[in-house]
């Protein structure tokens, strides 16, 4: 089994075109192996945009044992690798993201990566962390989202309202969040963003 | 059409400028201080009435010209123009629909689409003179002797909402077998604003499999404009940047929305918002 990894391993390092490519991740992410996932990671800087949905695919799949290295090995310098790692760790929801999702959603530069940070931060697993650490990390969640329901692109603050009407499960935030709603559903500019947050309420506050 | 800019470009190096500097900006004699200013009005939406007057006097100016007999300055304040919703705009951008610039005419049609106003249909069907036989190339250039697109979609969106409309639909139908296919999509679109006909949003629905993405954003671009729900599906898989797909379903959801006061959410409305929650 370990050794069959490694060869899925090398074939991934030794593809000389972008078909081959995608096989050989695909081969890889369905192993399913724990040693694959640095090789995984490694596909989001290849530029090859095919290639890269199969590793987010087969990382999140993986799920929280995967979380530790993408976390280490975030690309500061490569905005493209960065934002499947982002997306990435946002899916997987293992609280230990939170401090990446919170700086990705409010300073991000780009808009898709900002949107998969709003809202992995509302579907977080609060349950993983202590209890001494989640009010406080729920706190900054919403705070986060709190904030960017201000933002001037209409699609970021959608985002954030998804993912406050999953935060607003949480009875010490529903209060907050309920009043956030009423008053972004009276002034936002946005009719889309506006119908959005009706049906947050109707989901979860009402 | 308008490419649609799915990621807004920051502008902060952008020189600062106010409404009166702005506006006399656009008589001064550096030319391009008034090609900055026409495009910065409009940029930022400065709507008063001063504004339209200065902006319209600026859809005759002479001074400002290119090699080949362009005028830059008329093309900045007929963009500007379909930006701010005054409709004294109208009878300037109608005669711009003539001038012999081809930019000109492309960006007065546009902003007589945003614009609305009836008044602007007999002049924009006479673009359309001589049909598909006429819509040729211009040798040498990268464009058609008409600015098709833009008046097919002009004639849709502003027709939609007249009555006896028919004239217009027989003049644009032929329109659906031009050989270049963004004129095919403006048709279709134009064909579906004033029929309601599905088939004509299917043809969209079609384009969103083209191997050419820009086609595809196009279409997606044009299948929200319509507000097609019956594309919704479709958007969600097409092989285009999520952004993109997030511009087309709020454009089909907001046409489910039309005339909702309350917000009360139809089973459309909602199915468009799961997906538009699962394309973040």
């Amino acid at each position: 089994m370990i050794a069959d990894t490694q060869n899925l391993i090398r074939a991934v390092t030794e593809a000389d075109s972008s078909a081959r490519m995608v096989s050989a991740v695909e081969n890889l992410a369905s192993v399913r192996d724990t040693a694959a996932i640095p090789t995984l990671i490694a596909v989001f800087g290849y530029n090859n945009p095919a290639a890269a949905v199969i590793a987010v695919k087969g990382l999140i799949e993986l799920g929280e044992v995967a979380v530790p290295q993408l976390l280490e090995q975030i690309d500061e310098y490569n905005y493209g690798a960065r934002a499947y790692s982002i997306r990435t760790l946002a899916q997987i929801a293992h609280p230990h993201a939170l401090d990446l999702l919170l700086e990705a959603a409010e300073t991000d530069f780009a808009p898709s990566v900002r949107r998969a940070a709003a809202k992995g931060l509302g579907y977080l697993q609060w349950h993983k962390l202590d209890d001494s650490e989640r009010a406080t990390a729920q706190t900054k969640a919403l705070a986060t989202l709190l904030s960017i329901t201000q933002d001037a692109d209409w699609a970021i603050r959608y985002a954030a309202v998804v993912g406050l009407q999953e935060l607003a499960k949480i009875p010490q935030l529903k209060q907050e969040i309920a009043a956030k709603f009423s008053q972004m559903r009276a002034n936002d500019a946005a009719l889309s963003v506006r119908a959005r947050i009706a049906l947050a309420q109707e989901k979860a506050v009402s | 059409m308008i490419e649609p800019s799915a990621e807004e470009v920051a502008t902060e190096d952008s020189p600062q400028l106010t409404k009166q500097q702005a506006v006399v900006n656009l008589q001064c004699s550096d030319l391009s201080l008034r090609y900055y200013a026409a495009w910065w009005l409009g940029k930022f939406r400065v709507d008063s009435p001063e504004v339209v007057d200065a902006l319209v006097v600026a859809l005759e100016d002479e001074a400002d010209r290119t090699e080949l007999g362009g005028y830059p300055l008329r093309r900045n304040a007929a963009r500007a123009l379909g930006k701010l919703s005054d409709n004294r705009a109208v009878p300037g951008l109608i005669k711009c629909l003539e001038c012999s610039d081809f930019y000109v005419r492309e960006a007065a049609a546009q902003s007589l689409e945003m614009l609305g106003d009836a008044r602007a249909i007999p002049a924009l069907l006479r673009l359309l003179d001589g049909g598909v036989a006429a819509a040729v190339n211009v040798p040498g250039r990268p464009h058609l002797v008409q600015p098709y697109e833009a008046v097919l979609e002009a004639l849709g969106a502003i027709g939609s909402t007249v009555a006896g409309t028919q004239d217009i639909v027989e003049l644009i139908e032929p329109f659906l077998q031009h050989p270049v296919i963004r004129v095919q999509c403006a048709a279709a679109r134009a064909m579906y604003q004033l029929t309601s006909k599905p088939e004509y949003g299917e043809l969209l629905v079609k384009v969103l499999q083209s191997d050419d993405l820009k086609l595809r954003r196009m279409a997606l671009s044009d299948l929200g404009a319509i507000g097609y729900f019956h594309a919704a599906d479709n958007i969600a898989i097409a092989s285009v940047e999520n952004s993109f797909k997030l511009i087309a379903l709020k454009g089909l959801l907001e046409h489910q929305l039309q005339n909702e006061q309350a917000l009360t959410l139809n089973d459309n409305a909602i199915k468009l918002m799961q997906i538009m929650d699962s394309l973040l």
